[in-house]
């Protein structure tokens, strides 16, 4: 990571400006989103988004032909490009054949990408923002921080400021006077102008139509009043008919604002007359800029199933604390690291693809289905693959992953940590190391990890076994979750064992871009888990069972590995997270709870991999019930605690606020015990209320259900 | 027809609409020429401008021209942009969404909707239907080079993320359903 990207971090946290206005957007969008679905089967909607937008991607080529020939006949002329350089000559030489002077724009993100703005006003031509977010970063010099809400990192007293500076002196910081001020200034340049330059939400091949959406109205005004009309429009916004575009308004304005629909919507088909009768000139431009590209790449031809909603920027725990202007480029977010790494170049997604701290939250929302995680990933990889791993990172793996020396160094860690821990606490390490423990204890190494206790529990013995997998933290730091576990499943009937060739479950490595490493980990664990003939093989760290279940054969996939594919596939048959197993077996009447008793509130806390991956939100929360607690619902409940493994060693200045949102939200559902399915969710807030000295219990389900278990 | 615009009612108001029924044509203009004397509008002051349709055939134009001194016709660009009232005709309501379709491709109809600060749209109370799938049926792109959706007034939340109504189109938007739309003359 650049230091310079480092500084427009801290820079980004310490502009509570910035922080305020994205924090308090990012909790009203939630209620928002969900309040405009209500009545509406997402799942079902995304699903017809996605083959939409997906048939599309794999058609492009024959999608802007036919899409060409329709608008033509209607009286448009359509100009297909794939270089941005062929893009900004044509429109500026279009401008200089009309005799244009001034051109005035509604909000297109293609014209962003290619900065058309800067050369048509070199080439002499006044160009006019017209979407009141779009004009005031345009006369602020900046970029857009967001891709619907340009303006969201400024306050009115900023933009106040903007107007007097750059436009006209006398403006006070009173929100409806700039927007009439506003209104007034741009009307003028909307009448004067000979050019108008949209962009278009929708491009309709059966038809040759363009779909625009805006709020403002101004889209209407730059498709009206000016005597040419230009569209710049990505070949991604392209469907095969008509009645494609109805899934895409019903998701698109419930997604970007919270609306049914946005203020205006106008599909143009072919030429219009102009306000003096004449046919106004029509020219659209069919950009490719990479899109074709990446429709060939099997990995990510799923972007371009993209509707540009900005949901995955809205629901990001890490986007809401530092804003586009860090997390992105001209496209920002989780989707706009991708659109970077292809539009502009994969390098440059280098640093703001390591913001991503992979909690899943935007691929829930995402109505184009897009795995932005894992693609995010596959950067991360191919980043790796092309410049190599750092050599502190090639060390640290190196050791995770040779079993043996990684073990041994953690029971020497276990002796060495003496002078810092105490009472099962890391509170202060010395020197570069101190940013881990600035804003939450780190637990301490156990004195016995849990495969030494494991020799020691006496189990029945039983017809049915189950395999256990600790992980790392379980084994070192908290082997009582992992007696709990066994306890549990002995009352069952099932007997346990652990396998103890059992190594790192590769997350680590897999995170870091370092694939061949975490292949080499997935070999390993299934191999030590599949020598004994278990029936299930569970884990009590949810991102354990991710990989069991998922991701040894994503990552052998994404190394085209398919010698080992069959075994990992047995594996994740096998493979069960903890709750979802105790649930069943209660189900199946094989574990009974103890007679009720009322042992007073709980608040639950969703890990990120338990709730989006695994899908298990419920059966926690239905256990503890049975246990005897009663559920005290905190706000979030589901955002991610900033752990996200190594992300909180590596990026502790974004880890430390979320961290500290959680701590809030758990606080303010006033329950005296906070309850997770993760090991590392518990070292991480368990780890932050020492730190603050506050007196919430932070336990393990698993540490919880024992006791109340028959 | 009650429950569809009982929802209808309830989306546009939701996105600052006004929504108004009678029951003839005649009720429609008189609320439009009193709506016109609230604001001001008056012959060599503050204008209006009705887009032409087929609420002014028969003798419609000749009993607004006579009641409504500042009301205009002839729809140009330079008279739109200093009219206060802007008139015109949908041709389809989306109960669904609080939503007017309209076919927009002759420039008169986007003139009057677009640039004047108060919008009145008329609608047959017939023409309204439960969503956009159904209407897209009828209004295609095969028919006509612009249609023109609309739900509430133009707004903003570019600033601080606060609403705020009427940026670039009008501030108001006041619909008013006609229930015999379709049978003719005032």
């Amino acid at each position: 990571m650049k230091s310079t990207f480092r500084e427009s971090i801290n820079v980004a946290l310490n502009n509570p400006n910035l922080t305020g206005a994205l924090g308090r957007f990012s909790e009203a969008y939630r209620v928002g989103r969900a309040k405009a679905y209500e009545g509406i089967d997402f799942e079902a909607i995304r699903e017809q988004i996605r083959d939409i937008k997906g048939a599309a991607a794999g058609h492009l080529d024959e999608l802007a032909e036919t899409f060409k020939k329709n608008a033509e006949a209607r009286g448009a002329k359509v100009f297909r490009s794939s270089d941005p350089a062929e893009v900004k000559a044509y429109i500026l030489n279009l401008a200089k054949a009309q005799g244009v002077t001034h051109v005035v724009k509604s909000k297109s993100m293609a014209s962003e990408e290619i900065h058309l703005n800067k050369h048509l006003e070199a080439g002499g031509v006044e160009v006019e923002e017209t979407d009141l977010g779009e004009w005031i970063i345009q006369l602020a010099g900046q970029t857009p921080s967001h891709m619907v809400m340009p303006a969201i990192h400024m306050t009115k007293e900023e933009v106040t400021d903007v107007f007097n500076n750059e436009v006209e002196p006398g403006q006070v910081p009173e929100i409806a006077k700039l927007v009439k001020f506003a209104r007034g200034k741009l009307r003028s340049k909307f009448l004067g102008a000979q050019m108008g330059i949209t962009g278009a939400n929708i491009a309709v091949a059966e038809t040759g139509s363009l779909v625009i959406i805006t709020n403002e109205g101004n889209a209407r005004l730059v498709t009206t009043l000016p005597k040419v009309h230009v569209a710049i429009v990505g070949i991604e916004k392209l469907v095969a008919g008509f009645d494609d575009i109805q899934p895409i308004l019903t998701a698109l304005p419930r997604s970007a604002t919270g609306q049914l629909l946005t203020s205006y919507v106008s599909i143009i088909t072919g030429q219009v007359p102009n306000t003096d009768g004449t046919p106004k000139e029509l020219h659209i431009i069919l950009m490719d800029n990479k899109r074709s590209d990446m429709a060939k790449d099997p990995k990510f031809k799923q972007a371009l199933q993209c509707i540009r909603c900005a949901s995955c920027l809205n629901v990001c725990p890490v986007f809401r604390l530092v804003g586009g202007h860090v997390f992105g480029k001209t496209y920002t977010g989780g989707i706009g690291t991708i659109l970077t790494a292809w539009f502009d170049e994969l390098k440059k997604s280098e640093d703001i693809q390591s913001l991503c701290i992979q909690c899943g939250n935007c691929k829930i929302v995402c109505p184009g289905m897009i795995d932005i995680p894992e693609l995010i990933l596959e950067l991360r990889r191919r980043l790796a693959v092309e410049q190599g791993q750092g050599i502190v990172q090639k060390a640290i793996f190196a050791v995770v992953n040779n079993r043996r020396v990684f073990h041994a160094m953690l029971r020497t860690a276990s002796i060495t940590q003496k002078p810092f821990a105490r009472d099962g606490f890391i509170r202060h390490l010395p020197f570069f190391l101190s940013d881990l423990t600035e804003f939450r204890s780190l637990p301490a190494i156990a004195p016995s990890p849990f495969r030494d206790l494991f020799k020691e529990i006496k189990q029945p013995k039983c017809k049915e076994k189950a395999a256990f997998y600790s992980g790392c933290l379980i084994d070192f730091s908290y082997p009582e979750m992992g007696q709990a576990v066994v306890e549990v499943l002995n009352k069952a009937g099932i007997e346990v064992v652990f396998p103890e060739k059992q190594t790192c479950c590769g997350a680590p490595a897999r995170y870091s871009g370092a694939y061949e490493v975490a292949a080499q980990n997935a070999k390993d664990n299934i191999e030590a888990l599949l020598e004994e003939d278990v029936k299930y093989v569970v884990s009590a760290c949810p991102t354990c069972t991710v990989a069991l279940k998922q991701e040894f054969i994503s990552t052998f996939e994404s190394l085209g590995m398919t010698e080992p594919m069959e075994a990992a596939r047995k594996l994740a048959a096998k493979a069960v997270d903890f709750s979802t197993l105790v649930k069943q077996l209660v189900d199946e009447k094989r574990l009974t709870f103890k007679e009720a008793k009322d042992l007073g509130k709980f608040t639950y806390h969703d890990s990120c991999h338990l709730k989006r991956t695994l899908n298990a939100s419920e059966a926690p929360r239905e256990l503890m019930a049975k246990a005897g607690y009663q559920l005290s619902e905190m706000s979030e409940c589901d955002m991610c605690c900033g752990m996200g493994g190594s992300y909180s060693m590596k990026l502790p200045e974004i880890s430390a606020p979320i961290l500290e949102r959680k701590l809030h939200n758990i606080e303010a559902a006033d329950a005296p015990l906070a309850v997770m399915d993760c090991p590392g969710c518990v070292m991480q807030i368990r780890g932050g209320f020492d730190k603050h000295g506050a007196k919430v219990k932070v336990e393990h389900t698993a540490r919880l259900l024992a006791d109340r278990l028959e | 027809m009650s429950p569809l615009f009982e929802t209808f009612k309830a989306r546009a108001e939701a996105v600052s609409a006004e929504v108004h029924r009678v029951a003839t044509q005649r009720e429609a203009f008189d609320f439009v020429i009193a709506l016109l004397q609230e604001q001001g509008v008056r012959e060599g002051g503050p204008g209006a401008l009705w887009a032409d349709g087929s609420f002014l055939k028969g003798s419609g134009r000749k009993y607004l021209a006579a009641e409504a001194p500042g009301l205009g016709f002839e729809v140009t660009r330079e008279a739109a942009a200093e009219a206060r009232v802007g008139i015109s005709q949908m041709d389809w309501a989306v109960a669904a969404t609080g939503t007017l379709v309209v076919d927009a491709a002759q420039v008169e109809q986007r003139l009057v909707s677009t640039l004047p600060p108060v919008h009145v749209a008329l609608v047959g109370t017939s023409r309204l239907r439960a969503d956009l799938p159904t209407v897209l049926k009828q209004l295609h792109p095969s028919q006509t080079n612009y249609i023109s959706m609309i739900t509430g007034p133009s707004r903003t939340a570019d600033i601080e993320r606060v609403l705020t109504i009427g940026v670039h189109g009008p501030e108001r938007l006041i619909i008013v359903f006609v229930d015999d739309f379709e049978r003719g003359n005032a």
